[in-house]
């Protein structure tokens, strides 16, 4: 059973809940971080024995000797991530996406490949959990190829937990991260942003006919917009986090609330029985 | 010696493009034949890369110079790949910008800013 | 025209909440919302007109046609982003496909067509002498990060005199982020005192860095962890980052947002703070001109 926890607006508690849910869950689990770009869940579980792995994508390398000037590759690209000067190819590789195109298309073999690394993965454990962190290079532009990486090998048998914790938004990063999910569990918070952006994972969620519920975070004694929109849309509300100082705390200072808190311990061991049957499938 | 600018128009009175990269047209004057022809810039409409296709074709169409208020830097490497020398345009007409390159009166481009890295991807 | 951009690294930090309070103590005419993917900034500068809007062309999508499709299965083999699916037919993953054309190039019988594809919406809102540009990228699209560049050349067309601009930017490190930054003179952090806070803090530093941009930083909600607050500040102490400011933790200040007011349209100790974060913010941005004019 694979459970991704997205929220569209930053800050609402994806990585809270998806690095408790694992800490609580009965058998050994996997935690996956797809935000990639800027990773938490290895900061609250601090992983031993890391075993890191670089990601690269392949970026063109040209052989002047071998070109003959047809600038086919040139013509080809459709990033402009090629100009013709001279009397060979220049590569911009910033620009390049890494499609493969040129070396297909070039007739005399004069574009090889090279990798370039732009993150990489980390696994490790944490008590029961498998904790795999994706982190992506700053000043690179995509963290899909990592994503892409976390999520091969990903457990779907039946006894294995995996949760998922997404980047903010509902782009293509937060596309790739739910597409092997089975059960989607929006993070949302009682704000006006909170909700505008919960519209938009709603939306996704839909899109990609995943099964999904609600839980919303920070929730206080006054009218709280997101339920009002969860209970208008039939989205299921799983359950409320109550605002607390001391969870703000906790998380604050990187611990893991479920594992420091008799309380905690109790509320998330209870979310997760929730969803575990919403989801419709026992681990 | 032929010398490239961006234009908005197809004439020589009008001003040079504030823009290289997505300049509608260029305009390749030959200094020698006293010719004029303007081209349309391929590059505009591009979803990125626009400067490196637009510096492209300034070398495809065998110019020397090229006059201009302003040139990212990835576009700035395909010209000086090509041996293609920059100078800044003065807030003036066409025209009146070759006069000036050819009594030497426009300086050196130097100031090149960062791509407008559009990546395009995810 | 100077740019100023509200950057964060981590989400929900504040910088929506900021930039609105800045737009409005400076009275800028020209501000934009680059976070294409989840735009908030118009929910509170709401306008009072309609903004113009256009249609944003990404990059184009493959199709294949069935009637000439023999199935070799060469497209599926050669696309590098899983975008071929075989399902009764040979059909694209629209989502996934980045139309790089590969699947063009190799298809034996011209199956495969690139063809433009709708990947979002530019809103332009230009009444009372200000411009305020954004966009709404469509769900499913990538060619955010070109998006953003769209958002803020839309702004530049705009509005051609105004001397300061202020753009709303989003979470993250990558494409879209890379995108807003270019031609930024300074970029502002809001950064949240916690271990995650931190953290994201200092990769969304050295992104600005790699590309060369002046970087400060504000600590909003500080007082939720003075610790961490603490650590913040020797962080940018060591890296000779300024801090121009503390905000604290406000519920007056999530009242005025929730009701789409900025939270300088009230008296609230978030508010106060941020009118001091804004005049050093201000200070940062014109020594800047005043070094620049003394060099020449």
């Amino acid at each position: 059973m694979r459970v991704a926890v997205l929220s569209g607006k930053g800050g609402t508690g994806k990585t809270l809940v998806a690095v408790n849910l694992a800490a609580v869950a009965p058998t050994p689990a996997l935690y996956i971080d797809c935000d990639v770009e800027e990773p938490n869940g290895h900061l609250f579980f601090k992983p031993e024995n890391v075993r890191k792995t670089e990601i690269g994508i392949k970026i063109p390398v040209v052989h002047g000797d071998k070109c003959t000037g047809c600038r086919q590759c040139v013509d080809f690209c459709q990033f402009n991530a090629l100009a013709y000067i001279k009397d060979h190819p220049l590569v911009f590789e910033e620009i390049c996406h890494s499609c493969g195109g040129c070396v297909l298309i070039c007739p005399g073999s004069a574009l090889t490949e090279k990798e370039k690394v732009i993150g990489e993965v980390q696994m490790g454990r944490s008590g029961r959990v498998t904790v795999k962190t994706g982190i992506l290079n700053p000043g690179e532009a995509s963290g899909i190829p990592i994503i892409k990486q976390l999520l091969t090998a990903c457990p779907a048998e039946a006894g294995h937990l995996t949760f998922i914790d997404c980047p903010p938004g509902s782009a293509c990063p937060v596309m790739e991260s739910i597409k092997e999910a089975d059960y989607c569990l929006l993070v949302a918070e009682p704000t006006l942003f909170g909700v505008h952006n919960l519209k938009m994972v709603y939306e996704l969620v839909k899109l990609f006919n995943k099964p999904f519920g609600a839980i919303l975070n920070k929730c206080l004694d006054k009218a709280n917009p997101a339920e009002e929109f969860c209970i208008d849309q039939g989205i299921p509300i799983l359950d409320r986090i109550p605002f607390d100082q001391e969870l703000g705390r906790l998380n604050g200072d990187g611990l893991i609330a479920a594992r420091e808190s008799e309380h905690y311990q109790e509320f998330f061991a209870a979310l997760l029985a929730t969803v575990l049957k919403e989801a419709g499938g026992a681990p | 010696m032929k010398v490239a600018i961006p234009v908005e128009e197809k004439t020589m009175t009008g001003k040079v493009c504030p823009s290289f990269g997505r300049a509608p047209y260029f305009l390749i004057y030959d200094q020698d034949t006293k010719e004029a022809s303007f081209v349309d810039n391929s590059a505009a409409d591009s979803a990125g890369g626009a400067g490196i296709k637009a510096a492209q074709m300034i070398v495809d169409n065998k110019a020397d110079v090229l006059l201009t208020p302003r040139c990212g830097e990835n576009a700035a490497g395909v010209l000086q790949a090509a041996g293609v020398k920059m100078y800044k345009t003065m807030d003036e007409s066409v025209a009146d910008n070759i006069k000036a390159w050819s009594e030497g009166k426009l300086s050196s481009l130097t100031e090149i800013h960062p791509g407008l890295h559009h990546h395009g991807g995810k | 025209m100077k740019q100023l951009l509200i950057l964060s690294g981590k989400g929900g930090t504040g910088k929506t909440t900021v930039a609105s309070a800045l737009i409005k103590l400076s009275n800028a005419k020209a501000y934009a919302d680059c976070d294409v993917d989840a735009p908030n900034l118009h929910l509170i500068m709401a306008a009072k007109t309609d903004p113009e809007r256009r249609d944003y062309y990404g990059l184009p999508k493959a199709k294949i046609d069935p009637k000439r499709c023999t199935a070799c299965d060469r497209c599926r083999e050669s696309c590098r982003f899983e975008a071929i699916i075989k399902d009764q037919d040979y059909k694209v993953d629209a989502f996934a496909c980045e139309g790089c054309g590969v699947c063009v190039a190799v298809c034996p019988v011209n199956a495969v067509t690139l063809n433009p594809a709708v990947a979002g919406e530019l809103m332009l809102h230009t009444d009372k002498n200000r411009v305020f540009s954004t966009a709404q990228l469509k769900m499913g699209s990538g060619n955010s990060g070109l998006l953003v560049s769209e958002v803020k050349k839309q702004l530049k067309t705009a509005a051609v005199q105004t001397e300061l601009a202020i753009i709303d930017g989003s979470p993250g490190i990558g494409c879209p982020v890379i995108a807003s930054l270019s031609g930024v003179d300074l970029v502002l952090i809001i950064a949240e005192p916690s271990v995650s806070g931190l953290s994201d803090l200092e990769r969304i530093i050295k992104t600005a860095g790699t590309f060369q941009i002046k970087t400060a930083v504000c600590i909003n909600k500080y007082d939720t962890n003075r610790r961490k607050t603490a650590q913040i500040e020797d962080y940018c102490r060591e890296n000779e980052i300024p801090v121009v400011g503390h905000i604290p933790f406000d519920p007056l200040a999530v009242e005025a947002i929730n009701n789409g007011k900025t939270i300088v349209d009230l008296e609230c100790p978030a508010g106060e703070a941020t009118r001091r974060v804004f005049a050093r913010t201000l200070d940062l941005l014109l020594m800047d001109s005043q070094n620049s004019a003394d060099a020449d």
